[in-house]
C-alpha cells in the first residue's frame, strides 16, 4: 500500500499486533502509517452499513482510523496515536444493534 | 502550566507558531497545544524530524516546505516554548473562554486571558461514488504520511481532483523518484478564461504563480500522464478500492488503482469556531463558512480571536503574518504596548499580508470546487453515519429547513466527526433545494466536546484552574 | 379525529386587518406552538405560526424525548393520562408516529429510603385512581433493565410510556398542521403586541400580523410574550444539560430514571445512550445561546457508571443544552389569560411538557373554539402567583 523510502535510514522496528497478528513497524510513526506500510487499512466496521472503513484524512478529523488499543473500552484515532512496543491494535467492532423496539401503529 | 496563560493559542501551525513567538517576544504568557507530536501543523508536518533527515529528503518537498524548519527552529528557540503541549486535544471553548484540553487520558480544564484559535484547513471534503471505500484518501492524508513517515504510495494508484496540493504533490513523489501514478485533473475546461481578471492581482506574487504552474509542468516533464478536465469520478470495489471510472472528453476511462488520493482545495477547519459559537459568514469566492474578523483577527466574542487557514483560507504566509498581528492585538488587550505601537509594529507584517494574499482569487477561481446540485442520491455525504445525498434531499423535503433539522433526521453530522467531513455539503444542499445563499441556510450547531470523550476522562477531569479563577475574581 | 377540509387562502398571513388573515396566532414553533397550531387548524381555524427561530429549536428538540407518566405532579396526571393515548394514535392523528417508542418507563430506587418513597409514591396515585405506576421488585426490574447496577433494589415501571425523537414529533405536528392551510414561519421574532379593537397586532422583524385570537406557546419567552400585553408572571430560563454517547451495542430498551441521582437514561434506535442529569447551564435568552458546564457534566460522568456499569465503557459524542421556562411551582401556565379576552396561555413547562404536547394542543384549541375543555387546568391558571412576579417566593411555592 505504502512503502518507506530509505528504509536503510530507518528508525529501529517494534512489534506491534494488528487483529493478534505481529506487525515490524518502524518506530516512532503512527498507527495508522504503521498498519497502512504493513498492507493493512481496516480500522473499523460501519455501525450502519458494517462496512469496514480505513483511513481517510490522517490529519484526526475524518475519525474513519478509529481503532481500539490493548484493553482500553473506547477507540483512538490511529492516525494521532503513536505506535510503542507490545501495542495490541484491533478493529472497532460494529456494535450490537438496538432491535427496531416495540412498533407502533 | 498551573496559573492561566495570557494567551492560549491551539494548533502549532505557521498562525501558531508565528502567534507563539510574537506574544512572548511581547512578554506574554503563552501556551500552545497541538494534536500533533511536533510543531508545524499540516503544511510543515514533521518539519524537525525531516530536517534531521528521518524520513523522505527534505528536497523533495521544496522550497516552501524548507521554511518550515527555520520557523520551527525560531518557535523552539523562543520563551514561547516552555507553553508548548503537543499531542494535546482541545474538546471545548466556550464564550467565557473556558478551553478544555486532553493529553494522554487526563482532561484538564483552565481560562486563559485571551485565546487565539490557529487551527487551520482542512482538505474540502467533496462527497462522489464509492469516496468511504477503503483505499480512497486524501492527497493531504498521503503528503502527511510522506513528511511524517516517509512513506509514499505504491502503484497503482492516482491522484485525482482539482487544486494547488494536487501537483505540489505530485512534483514531490517524482522528486522522491515515485513516477508509476497518474493524474485525474478535475478543474473544469474555461477556468483559467475565468480566473484571467484575477491574474493583475496574482502577479503582485508571481512568484507563487510561477512555482504552481513549473509544478504542473515538472510532473508532466517526469512522463506522469495527467488527464485534464476529468469529470463524474466514480470508486468500485468489494471492500477495498480496484478501479476507478471517470470521464474524460467523450471516454468512458477505467483505471486499476489500490490507491486513490482526492483532493479539492482546502477549507477552513472551523469545528473549534462553530462549537463556541463564534458568528460565521459564508464566503462566496472560497465557497465555506468562516468567522467573522475584525483586521486584528477578533471575534464576535471577547478575548476569543482567530489566525490563519481557520478563519479563511490564506495560505501559510498570510497565516504567519495574521499570528503575529494577533499576539499584538492580544499584547495591547492585556495593557503590554500602546495602541500606538501595536499600530506601528503591525504596518510592515500588514504589508506582507497583502503580498501573501494577492494570488487567492486567482486560486480560488480557478479550483473552484464543483456545484452539489449533481451529487447523485445514492452517493455518501456523511461518512459516519453513511447518510446519503439522497436521505439529505428526502429530510428537506419532508419539511426539514436547515442543517441542524436534517441532522436530527437523518443523525448526518452525529457520528464521532460531528460534521467535519458533511457540514459543508449538508448546508449547500439545504440552500440548493430552498433557493438561499448559504449563510441563510446556516451551518450545523457544533457541540462540545468536539471530539469524543470517553467517560471515564470526563468522570476525572481537573477543574481546579477554572475553580481558582472563578474564586480570585 | 376528524379531520375538516383544508381551509382556502391561507398562508396570505401580513397585513392588519386583511380578510383573509389569520383567526389565530401562535407564537412559539416548539411543540407546544405546533401541537396547538394542528389542533386548532384540525377544528377548522386559518392559523399563523411564527416562530424566532427555527422549528423545535430549544426545549422541543434539547429535550431527552421522554414520553412518560410515571412520577408527575398531582395536578398534571390527568393531562398526562390523556396526552399517551394521543401519543399512541399519533399515526392515526398526524399521519406520522413522531418515531414515538413505546418502551417503557422505569424509576429505580438505589437505597432502602428510596425505595419507601417509591412505594408512597405508588400509594398517592393508587389513591388518587390511577393504576399506571407499578411498582417492580429487583428481580423483575433486572428483567426490565438488566444492565442495572447490582445496587438497584426496586423500581416503579410504566408501561406504554416511552420516548419519542422530539424532533420528529414536533416536525410531524408542524407538517399536519401546514397541510390543513397553517401558515407556519420560521424567522419571524415578536418585538410587540398591542390590543386593538377586538385584534391582536403582533409586531416582528416582518413587518406587522394581525388576528383576534393569540396563543402564547413560546417557551422560555412566554414571559416576555406575556409581559408585552401586561400580563407579568414569574418564569426562570434554565439550560437543562444533556449527553449523548457513541453508539453502543445494545443494552437498554426503557428509559430509566433513578430517584437518588436525579439522572436518565435512554438508548436510542441508533445505540446512541442520552444522559439527561438535570444539570443547568447558563441560557441566554437574547441569543438563544447556551453555554454547557462541564463540572456538573463531570459530576454525571462520575456517576452514571454507577447505575449502568456499561456506562463507564462509553465516550461522550456530544452535550448540549436547550432553553426552557420554570415555574415558581414546577407545573406550567396552561389556559386563558386573565385580563385580556382571546389570548391564550401555553408555556412554562419546567422540562417536562414534551410528554403533555400533544393534549396541550388540544386543550388549547378546544378553548379557542369550544369555550371549554373537560381536563382539569384550574391548576395551571397564568395569574395564580398574583400580580406581581418579583414578590413570589420560588421556595415556598416549591414547597407547596
Amino acid at each position: 500500500m505504502f512503502r518507506t523510502l530509505r528504509p536503510a535510514a530507518q528508525a529501529e522496528a517494534v512489534t506491534i499486533t494488528y487483529e493478534g497478528r505481529p506487525l515490524s513497524v518502524p518506530q516512532g510513526i503512527s498507527i495508522a502509517a504503521a498498519l497502512l506500510g504493513a498492507g493493512e487499512m481496516v480500522c473499523k466496521s460501519m455501525p450502519t452499513s458494517g462496512a469496514d472503513r480505513a483511513p481517510y484524512c490522517l490529519m484526526g478529523a475524518c475519525f474513519d482510523c478509529q481503532v481500539l488499543v490493548d484493553e482500553q473500552p473506547t477507540p483512538v484515532q490511529a492516525c494521532l496515536t503513536p505506535v510503542r512496543p507490545g501495542l495490541a491494535v484491533r478493529r472497532v467492532p460494529r456494535p450490537t444493534p438496538v432491535p427496531e423496539g416495540v412498533a407502533h401503529d | 502550566m498551573t496559573s492561566a496563560p495570557d494567551l492560549a493559542i491551539v494548533g502549532a501551525g505557521p498562525a501558531g507558531l508565528a502567534a507563539a513567538i510574537e506574544g512572548a517576544r511581547l512578554g506574554l504568557a503563552v501556551a500552545l497545544y497541538d494534536e500533533q507530536p511536533e510543531p508545524g501543523g499540516q503544511i510543515f508536518r514533521a518539519a524537525e524530524s525531516v530536517a534531521a533527515g528521518k524520513g523522505a529528503p527534505l528536497a523533495a518537498f521544496g522550497a516552501d516546505y524548507a521554511e518550515g524548519p527555520q520557523l520551527v527552529a525560531r518557535f523552539r528557540a523562543s520563551p514561547a516554548a516552555a507553553g508548548y503541549m503537543p499531542r494535546t486535544t482541545i474538546w471545548l471553548l466556550d464564550r467565557q473562554r473556558t478551553l478544555g484540553h486532553v493529553q494522554d487520558g487526563k482532561a484538564r480544564m483552565l481560562r486563559p486571558k485571551r485565546v487565539l484559535i490557529a487551527t487551520g484547513a482542512q482538505e474540502r471534503p467533496v462527497p462522489l461514488p464509492g469516496w468511504t471505500t477503503p483505499g480512497v484518501m486524501t492527497v493531504g492524508a498521503a503528503q502527511g504520511l510522506m513528511k511524517s513517515a516517509g512513506q509514499v504510495p505504491e502503484p497503482p494508484f492516482a491522484l485525482c481532483g482539482s487544486g494547488p496540493l494536487l501537483y505540489q504533490f505530485a512534483a514531490q513523489l517524482v522528486a522522491a523518484g515515485e513516477r508509476r501514478f497518474t493524474v485525474l485533473d478535475t478543474t473544469p475546461k474555461g477556468r483559467w478564461a475565468r480566473a484571467l481578471p484575477f491574474l493583475p492581482g496574482a502577479l503582485r506574487d508571481t512568484d507563487l504563480l510561477l512555482k504552481g504552474l513549473g509544478l504542473m509542468q515538472k510532473v508532466r516533464m517526469a512522463g506522469v500522464p495527467v488527464l485534464r478536465h476529468v469529470r463524474d469520478v466514480a470508486v468500485h470495489g468489494n471492500g477495498r478500492v480496484e478501479h476507478v471510472t471517470f470521464r474524460h472528453g467523450n471516454h468512458l476511462g477505467e483505471l486499476p488503482v489500490q490507491l486513490l488520493l482526492l483532493h479539492q482545495g482546502v477549507v477552513p477547519n472551523v469545528s473549534l469556531s462553530l462549537s463556541v459559537p463564534l458568528r460565521h459568514v459564508w464566503d462566496a469566492a472560497q465557497r465555506c463558512f468562516r468567522p467573522a474578523l475584525d483586521a486584528w483577527g477578533n471575534s464576535d466574542v471577547a478575548g476569543i480571536a482567530v489566525a490563519g487557514d481557520g478563519g479563511g483560507i490564506g495560505g501559510w504566509q498570510a497565516a504567519t503574518a495574521q499570528g503575529e498581528l494577533a499576539a499584538l492585538e492580544a499584547a495591547h488587550a492585556l495593557g503590554r504596548i500602546e495602541r500606538a505601537e501595536r499600530d506601528r509594529q503591525a504596518a510592515p507584517i500588514r504589508a506582507r499580508l497583502k503580498t501573501a494574499l494577492a494570488a487567492r482569487g486567482l486560486i480560488d477561481t480557478l479550483y473552484a470546487p464543483p456545484p452539489l446540485a449533481a451529487l447523485a442520491d445514492a452517493t455518501i455525504v456523511c461518512r459516519c453515519e453513511e447518510v446519503t445525498a439522497g436521505q439529505v434531499r428526502a429530510a428537506i423535503a419532508m419539511g426539514d429547513t436547515n442543517p441542524n433539522a436534517v441532522k436530527s433526521r437523518t443523525r448526518a453530522g452525529m457520528g464521532p466527526c460531528q460534521g467535519r467531513m458533511c457540514g459543508l455539503t449538508v448546508s449547500e444542499l439545504v440552500a440548493h433545494a430552498r433557493g438561499l445563499p448559504p449563510d441563510a441556510a446556516g451551518t450545523y450547531r457544533l457541540r462540545p466536546p468536539i471530539k469524543p470523550l470517553p467517560v471515564a476522562v470526563l468522570a476525572d477531569l481537573d477543574t481546579s484552574a477554572v475553580e481558582e479563577e472563578e474564586d480570585a475574581t | 379525529m376528524s379531520m375538516p377540509p383544508n381551509s382556502a387562502d391561507a398562508g396570505t398571513g401580513s397585513g392588519t386587518g386583511s380578510a383573509t388573515g389569520p383567526d389565530v396566532i401562535v407564537i412559539g414553533g416548539g411543540l407546544h406552538g405546533c401541537s396547538a397550531a394542528f389542533h386548532i387548524a384540525s377544528a377548522g381555524r386559518k392559523v399563523l405560526l411564527l416562530e424566532r427561530d427555527v422549528i423545535a429549536r430549544h426545549a422541543s428538540s434539547a429535550s431527552a424525548g421522554g414520553v412518560r407518566r410515571l412520577f408527575r405532579h398531582p395536578a398534571e396526571i390527568p393531562l398526562t393520562m390523556a396526552s399517551l393515548e394521543l401519543w399512541h394514535a399519533m399515526k392515526d392523528m398526524l399521519g406520522d408516529t413522531g418515531d414515538f417508542r413505546p418502551t417503557g418507563q422505569l424509576r429505580v430506587a438505589e437505597t432502602e429510603e428510596e425505595m419507601a418513597r417509591l412505594e408512597a409514591r405508588v400509594k398517592l396515585t393508587r389513591s388518587m385512581g390511577y393504576d399506571h405506576e407499578v411498582l417492580v421488585d429487583r428481580k423483575r426490574m433486572f428483567e426490565i433493565a438488566p444492565a442495572l447496577g447490582p445496587q438497584c433494589l426496586g423500581a416503579i415501571h410504566v408501561e406504554r410510556d416511552g420516548y419519542a425523537f422530539p424532533y420528529k414529533s414536533t416536525l410531524a405536528f408542524r407538517n399536519a398542521a401546514a397541510k390543513l392551510g397553517a401558515d407556519i414561519r420560521e424567522g419571524v421574532g415578536v418585538r410587540g403586541i398591542v390590543r386593538d379593537g377586538g385584534r391582536w397586532k403582533v409586531d416582528t422583524n416582518a413587518g406587522e400580523f394581525a388576528a383576534p385570537v393569540l396563543v402564547n406557546a413560546a417557551g422560555a419567552w412566554g414571559a416576555r410574550i406575556a409581559e408585552m400585553v401586561g400580563e407579568r408572571v414569574p418564569l426562570k430560563a434554565l439550560a437543562l444539560m444533556m449527553m449523548v454517547s457513541a453508539r453502543m451495542p445494545h443494552f437498554l430498551d426503557p428509559t430509566v430514571g433513578t430517584l437518588g441521582r436525579q439522572m436518565s437514561f435512554k438508548q436510542m434506535q441508533s445505540g446512541a445512550v442520552v444522559v439527561g442529569g438535570g444539570h443547568r447551564g447558563t441560557p441566554d435568552l437574547d441569543t438563544g445561546i447556551t453555554q454547557l458546564d462541564f463540572r456538573k457534566l463531570k459530576t454525571s460522568a462520575d456517576t452514571i457508571g454507577g447505575v449502568f456499569p456499561i456506562m463507564r465503557k462509553a465516550e461522550i459524542v456530544r452535550a448540549w443544552a436547550g432553553i426552557e421556562g420554570c415555574t415558581p411551582d414546577d407545573i406550567p401556565y396552561i389556559g386563558p389569560s386573565r385580563t385580556h379576552d382571546g389570548l391564550y396561555h401555553s408555556f412554562g413547562f419546567c422540562g417536562h411538557g414534551f410528554q403533555l404536547g400533544p393534549i396541550v394542543g388540544s386543550i388549547t384549541a378546544e378553548l379557542i373554539t369550544k369555550g371549554r375543555t373537560n381536563l382539569p387546568i384550574e391548576p395551571f391558571r397564568i395569574d395564580r402567583f398574583g400580580p406581581d412576579p418579583d414578590a413570589v417566593s420560588w421556595e415556598a411555592s416549591r414547597a407547596a
